[in-house]
C-alpha cells in the first residue's frame, strides 16, 4: 500500500519505521527541516519537508494514488486538516487521526474522518486493565456504531456471587459473550452458569447501558 | 444579533468594537488574557479566556444562542476546526472563518463553509490601487 504519513515526531517516525518493515511505500511529511534530516538518515529518504495540511505538498507527494492518509503532529486541528484535504480534495480512501483531546473523537468522525486514535483513551484504558480493583474495563470501543465491549469483575463484595446468570436481569440490548473464571478454563455462559468471586465478564454493551450492566452483574 | 468571535487579535478585537457599536451582543474568545487589551476601553461585552476548539467553552460563549460565530485566530487549522463545529455540531446559522492559505480556503468553500483569505483579498486590492 501507499501510505502517507503527516508528523514526524515520535509517533511518525515509529510508525514509519514498522510500516516500511511490512513492505509498504511511505511518505513522511514534517515541518521542521532537522527533523526531516534525522529521519531521513535513519530510514532512508522517505521524509519531505513541508506542511501536510497544504493541498500542493500533498499533490507534490502524490497524494492521489494514497492508499491511505495518517495524520499523526500533536495538534488535533493540523491532523483535522490533513485529513480532510487528503478526503476532499485527494479522494484518500481511508484517512486516520490521532487525537489528544478525547473529547474531538465524536467531533472528528462527525466531520468524515475515517479513524481516530486517542492516545490518552488508550492509556486510560491500559491503566484501568492494570488496576485489579476496577470493577469495568474497557476491552474494545466501536463509538461510530455505539458499541463496546467491556470486561465486568465479580469482586468479592459482589451481591450476585453463587447465583446463576438467568437470575440477573441484564440490561436489554447487553449480551454476556465470555466468563473467564479464576482458576478454571474460560466458559461461554449460559443461564445456569454460576456466577463466582473473581470472574471476569466478559459483555458486549452500549456505552449507555455499561454502567446499569455492571451493577446489574455485581448487585453493587 | 448574539456573535461568538474567536480571537482576539488586532482583527477580532476591532471587529468585536465595531460590531458592538452597532448595537450587537458580542462574546470575544481568546487562550492568552492578555489579548483582551485590545478591546476598545469602552468594551461591554464578554471577554471569555479559553479555547474555541473546546465544546465546553464554545458552550460557555452562549453557542447555542449565537446568531453568528467568527473564527479569527492566528491559525488556518484552527479556525477551520472551530468553524465545523460551530456548524456542524452546534448548528450556528451564520459561520465565517479567516482562513490565510487560498488552497484550503477555496477547499473549504466547496465544503460549505464561508471562509475568506486575506491573502487573496489583500494582494487584489494592492494590485488594483497600482492599477487604477
Amino acid at each position: 500500500m501507499y501510505i502517507v504519513i503527516v508528523g514526524g515526531g515520535r509517533v511518525g517516525y515509529y510508525l514509519a519505521r514498522a510500516l516500511l518493515n511490512e513492505g509498504h511505500e511511505i511518505v513522511l511529511l514534517e515541518k521542521n527541516a532537522r527533523f526531516c534530516d534525522i529521519i531521513n538518515e535513519e530510514l532512508g529518504s522517505i521524509c519531505l519537508q513541508g506542511d501536510g495540511c497544504e493541498a500542493a505538498t500533498l499533490a507534490e507527494v502524490g497524494t492521489g494514488r494514497a492508499d491511505m492518509l495518517v495524520a499523526v503532529t500533536g495538534d488535533d486541528e493540523d491532523n483535522l486538516v490533513a485529513c480532510q484535504v487528503a478526503k476532499h480534495k485527494f479522494n484518500v480512501p481511508r484517512t486516520i487521526a490521532r487525537i489528544r483531546n478525547p473529547q474531538n473523537e465524536a467531533i472528528f468522525k462527525k466531520l468524515g474522518i475515517d479513524v481516530t486514535v486517542s492516545a490518552t483513551n488508550i492509556i486510560l484504558e491500559a491503566i484501568e486493565k492494570e488496576v485489579p480493583t476496577h470493577p469495568l474495563t474497557h476491552l474494545l470501543m466501536r463509538s461510530d456504531k455505539g458499541l463496546e465491549i467491556v470486561e465486568v469483575r465479580i469482586t468479592s463484595d459482589a451481591k450476585t456471587i453463587g447465583k446463576p446468570v438467568k437470575a440477573v436481569s441484564l440490561p436489554e440490548g447487553t449480551k454476556l459473550a465470555l466468563v473467564i473464571p479464576m482458576n478454571r478454563k474460560p466458559v461461554i455462559p449460559n443461564p445456569n452458569t454460576i456466577i463466582r468471586e473473581g470472574d471476569q465478564i466478559v459483555a458486549l454493551t452500549s456505552l449507555e447501558l455499561e454502567e446499569e450492566l455492571r451493577a446489574k452483574l455485581t448487585g453493587l | 444579533m448574539k456573535i461568538v468571535i474567536m480571537g482576539c487579535g488586532r482583527v477580532g478585537a476591532q471587529l468585536a468594537g465595531i460590531l458592538e457599536q452597532d448595537g450587537h451582543e458580542i462574546t470575544v474568545l481568546d487562550i492568552d488574557a492578555y489579548s483582551f487589551r485590545r478591546l476598545p476601553p469602552d468594551f461591554r461585552g464578554t471577554a471569555l479566556l479559553g479555547n474555541g476548539m473546546d465544546e465546553e467553552v464554545l458552550r460557555r460563549a452562549g453557542i447555542e444562542e449565537a446568531d453568528v460565530f467568527v473564527a479569527m485566530t492566528q491559525g488556518d487549522n484552527r479556525n477551520v476546526m472551530a468553524a465545523q463545529i460551530a456548524k456542524h455540531i452546534f448548528n450556528v446559522p451564520r459561520v465565517l472563518s479567516r482562513i490565510y492559505d487560498p488552497l484550503r480556503q477555496e477547499m473549504y468553500e466547496t465544503l460549505g463553509l464561508e471562509a475568506f483569505s486575506p491573502t487573496t483579498i489583500f494582494a487584489e486590492l494592492v494590485k488594483e490601487k497600482i492599477e487604477e
